[in-house]
């Protein structure tokens, strides 16, 4: 039997996509240019019994979901920058109070209500550093409709396994555009089931590190009671100022991702191997800087493509490594330079990094891509 | 490289995003090649300028914009003078010749028929100009066969519009080809 | 017979942090006989609140408990509702978390009628931060941001929720202790969203810089204050002035029930499939 096939956009696999990671709970609220997330979720979850809310506003959405995860569901939400700036606090509740779910943003313009329809890639920071406090981030961006249905079951994944929220970003472009998205077949790509707890109800402590770095999560309703709070907390949920706990804590927290990045942080190397400029790219921009550099081969010049996608944790590594053979990094990205930061960053000096930054709401081409290539020395 | 780049243009509400996304998925779905649409457009649900742009390849898509437009259809004089500056030479331009008056010049081939009063006035609704114009651009391009790009037009409509789509599809596919003999 | 509250308080978790005189004890206590009096399961119960001293409540007691972010107990208890309608869902919180930073949401779960019961603890002040005015403050009051008088008017808690569409609205005071738990379990049978308004003290932030010279006192006022619904009826508008309606201020069973209604749309989404 041929495999279901449909041609639809970034935002409409996206909901799909959770679909198929076993996602049962929606909660959102209306925002361009995320919006048809939540129109495919308000049709298709109601179908297998799921459930999709419309809340008052950004936060509470956000609000709902962590809630409706507690309460067992795997939970989505979607949203784009202005609401993604009202999530944050409770971003940072889901990481302290360790409670899966994922946040769909599709990235236009900013800051402020900014470009509505326009793309960008001015996100990608505030996947990391936008609410405050030390927090473990995971956030990864798609490039391509095919893609972002297929990452979008790899954030859940990811978000059950590290008991974290997870983002995925992708930018307007691939959120909007439309591809053919081949539908794998139940069990053909690897769901993760939350880790349940496997003792009995009077000894179960939601944050119990016998079990390691990531302890399993009961659902309220499950037959178990504990207590979840915003405050440092220690192993049985209640909350401490203990100096030594507090820390500890904190750090096991943020070690659930990165003592875990080779599991985590994926990327494509294209025509690396030989390869004197390195052009790094992500979401969108990633497809122009393909296209440039099948045309600098084709002038003799010996370019290739590191495409990020997953944008945290950083690929440090790689990077640092590719740093050491090339003789220069181009970047382009729709932002005023956030990835070029971090590049600036792992390649420690060792090779020039060259950034095109666009803002302007128009994608960036690929003979702009080109001419920098050429910049390189 | 097989790339092959299409323009669908004019204001909100005419139903060239629409009309886009037939193509492509005719391309993608139906005639076994690659295809990707992606549009622009304002804050307007009607009116205001409105484009959809459709990539036709054999292979795979990267950059999913136009570069240099091989075909494009201009439905309103204003994208007619924004969007004609990429067309390549001896690429396509259809416009609707009540509304494009003043023909960008360049070397490329113009066909011009009345697409909305077509719609009107032989198909009976104006409404399914985006159709007359998708018609007529399959045609016009020979991206895809007409049975592709037929079936592509009616999975996309309401079951109680097929007739109307199917002829509107119809009238501009030979409106089209009589204009451009 | 002496109540036993030791069966839903949480082993080890008291003392509680509430300040010598503060009525939330009262509160806790008429929640734990209501609790007792509708014999709720504690593995299907979820206590939920947002933030400020009333909110550290579900930390006392045995059941599945969330203290969210500051507003946001709403919110987050929706979540749990939808999905897991059969939990009973009861959350607690003061004036300030439930009427300024989580008004909104507060209005929309009124609006849903969404089955839950919200108990709001109503001292007039945000107590945990040092006594700062809140949306419940009385005009005129001193609090530790209005030195010369608060010059905003207050809501009234239950007209505001009457009006947004809860279909369950009760009031009680700190000093009617008998009276709680009697309006919280109607408030928690009865199916739709329900609000139940304690009108509370704060003796450290509120009754301090409002001339209370004691905590006796403060009780003393809540006592004078209050007029039960029925004898308010024989009552005229003179007679009525500076005083507020405690019971049940309103209940109405005809607004369809939001998780109800969530699982007619299943049906329907089910049915055209």
């Amino acid at each position: 039997m041929s495999k279901k096939v449909a041609f639809i956009q970034g935002n409409e696999a996206g909901a799909y996509g959770a679909l198929y990671a076993g996602c049962t709970f929606f909660g959102g609220y209306p925002i361009t240019p995320s919006t048809e997330v939540a129109e495919v979720m308000s049709v298709e979850l109601p179908k297998i019994g799921g459930k999709f809310i419309q809340m008052e506003d950004e936060i509470g959405a956000m609000a709902a979901v962590l809630g409706a995860s507690l309460a067992g569901a795997k939970a989505l939400t979607a949203t784009s920058g202005p609401g993604l700036s009202l999530k944050q606090e409770l971003i940072g509740y889901g990481c302290i109070a360790e409670i899966p779910c994922v946040i769909f943003n599709v990235m236009r313009g900013g800051p402020s209500t900014g470009m509505p329809t326009g793309p960008s890639q001015s996100d990608v920071m505030c996947a990391k550093w936008g609410t405050h406090g030390d927090h473990p981030a995971i956030c990864l961006v798609p490039a391509s409709v095919q893609e972002t249905f297929e990452e979008v079951i790899r954030a859940f994944n990811l978000s059950e396994k590290y008991r974290t929220p997870v983002m995925i970003m992708p930018d307007e472009i691939i959120a909007h555009m439309r591809e053919r998205v081949v539908f794998p077949e139940p069990g053909e790509i690897e769901v993760v089931p939350r880790k349940s707890p496997t003792v009995p109800a009077e000894q179960y402590k939601p944050y119990d590190i016998s079990f390691g770095d990531v302890p399993p999560l009961a659902s309220f309703g499950s037959g178990y009671k504990f207590h979840v709070t915003g405050l440092n907390k220690m192993q049985d949920g209640f909350p401490t100022t203990k100096a030594d706990i507090v820390q500890a804590e904190e750090e096991r927290q943020v070690r659930k991702v990165n003592a875990n990045v080779d599991d985590i942080v994926t990327f494509e190397e294209y025509l690396l191997d030989d390869a004197e400029v390195a052009v790094v790219a992500y979401g969108s921009t990633s497809r122009s800087a393909r296209y440039a550099v099948n045309i600098a081969r084709e002038q003799g010049i010996k370019a290739g493509m590191f495409r990020i996608k997953t944008f945290w944790p950083f690929p440090d590594k790689q990077i640092k490594a590719l740093a050491g053979k090339v003789k220069g990094i181009v970047i382009p990205e729709m932002n005023l330079g956030m990835c070029s930061l971090e590049l600036e960053r792992c390649a420690q000096g060792q090779v020039p990094v060259l950034g095109i930054f666009r803002v302007d709401g128009e994608p960036i081409n690929p003979d702009q891509i080109l001419e920098k290539i050429k910049e390189v020395k | 490289m097989s790339r092959y780049e299409l323009r669908f243009s004019g204001a909100g509400g005419q139903g060239l995003i629409t009309a886009g996304i037939i193509m492509a998925k005719a391309a993608s779905i139906y005639e076994g090649k690659q295809a990707v649409q992606s549009q622009s457009y304002g804050p307007e649900a009607r009116g205001g300028a409105s484009k959809s742009e459709v990539i036709i390849s054999d292979g795979p898509i990267d950059y999913p914009k136009v570069t240099q437009c091989d075909a494009l259809l201009a439905m309103t004089q204003e994208a007619a003078n924004k969007y004609s500056h990429d067309l390549k030479e001896g690429g396509v331009l259809l416009i609707d010749s009540d509304l494009v008056i003043d023909i960008p010049p360049g070397n490329f081939k113009t066909i011009a028929f009345p697409i909305i009063n077509t719609a009107k006035n032989d198909v009976g609704r104006e409404i399914v100009a985006n159709i007359v114009a998708l018609g007529a651009m399959v045609a016009l391009t020979g991206q895809v066969s007409r049975e592709n790009a037929e079936k592509a037009v009616l999975s996309s409509v309401p079951e109680a519009f097929i007739e109307l789509n199917r002829k509107a599809f119809s009238v501009g596919f030979e409106k089209a080809l009589a204009a451009s003999a | 017979m002496a109540y036993d509250y030791e069966k839903y308080i949480r082993p080890g978790k008291l003392p509680h942090i509430w300040c010598p005189g503060c009525g939330h004890g009262i509160v806790m206590k008429g929640l734990i006989r209501a609790m007792g009096t509708l014999n709720l399961k504690k593995e299907e119960t979820a206590l939920v609140s947002g933030i400020g001293c009333a909110s550290r409540l579900p930390g006392y007691i045995d059941c599945c408990t969330l203290h969210t972010a500051h507003g946001r107990a709403v919110p987050f208890a929706t979540g749990i509702k939808m999905a897991r309608p059969e939990m009973n869902v009861i959350l607690v919180g003061g004036d300030g978390d439930g009427t300024a930073i989580g008004g909104n949401h507060f209005i929309h779960a009124c609006r849903r009628n969404i089955d839950m019961t919200y108990i709001i603890m109503n001292n007039y002040i945000y107590g945990m931060t040092g006594g700062q005015f809140s949306p419940c403050t009385p005009t005129g009051d001193k609090a530790s941001t209005t030195p010369y008088g608060n010059p905003d008017p207050g809501f009234d808690l239950a007209k505001l929720a009457i009006g947004a569409g809860a279909t369950f609205v009760a009031r009680g005071t700190a000093f009617h202790a008998n009276q709680i738990d009697k309006l919280i379990v109607e408030a928690i049978q009865h199916k739709g969203f329900s609000v139940v308004e304690i009108l509370d003290d704060c003796p450290t932030t509120y009754g301090r810089r409002n001339k209370y010279k004691s905590v006796i006192e403060m009780m003393n006022r809540l006592k004078e204050i209050a007029v039960p619904v029925k004898a308010a009826e024989k009552m005229t508008a003179e007679q009525l002035k500076g005083k507020v309606l405690t019971g049940v201020l309103y209940k109405e069973e005809i607004k369809p029930e939001y998780t109800a209604e969530y699982a007619k749309v299943i049906e329907r989404a089910k049915a055209a499939k």
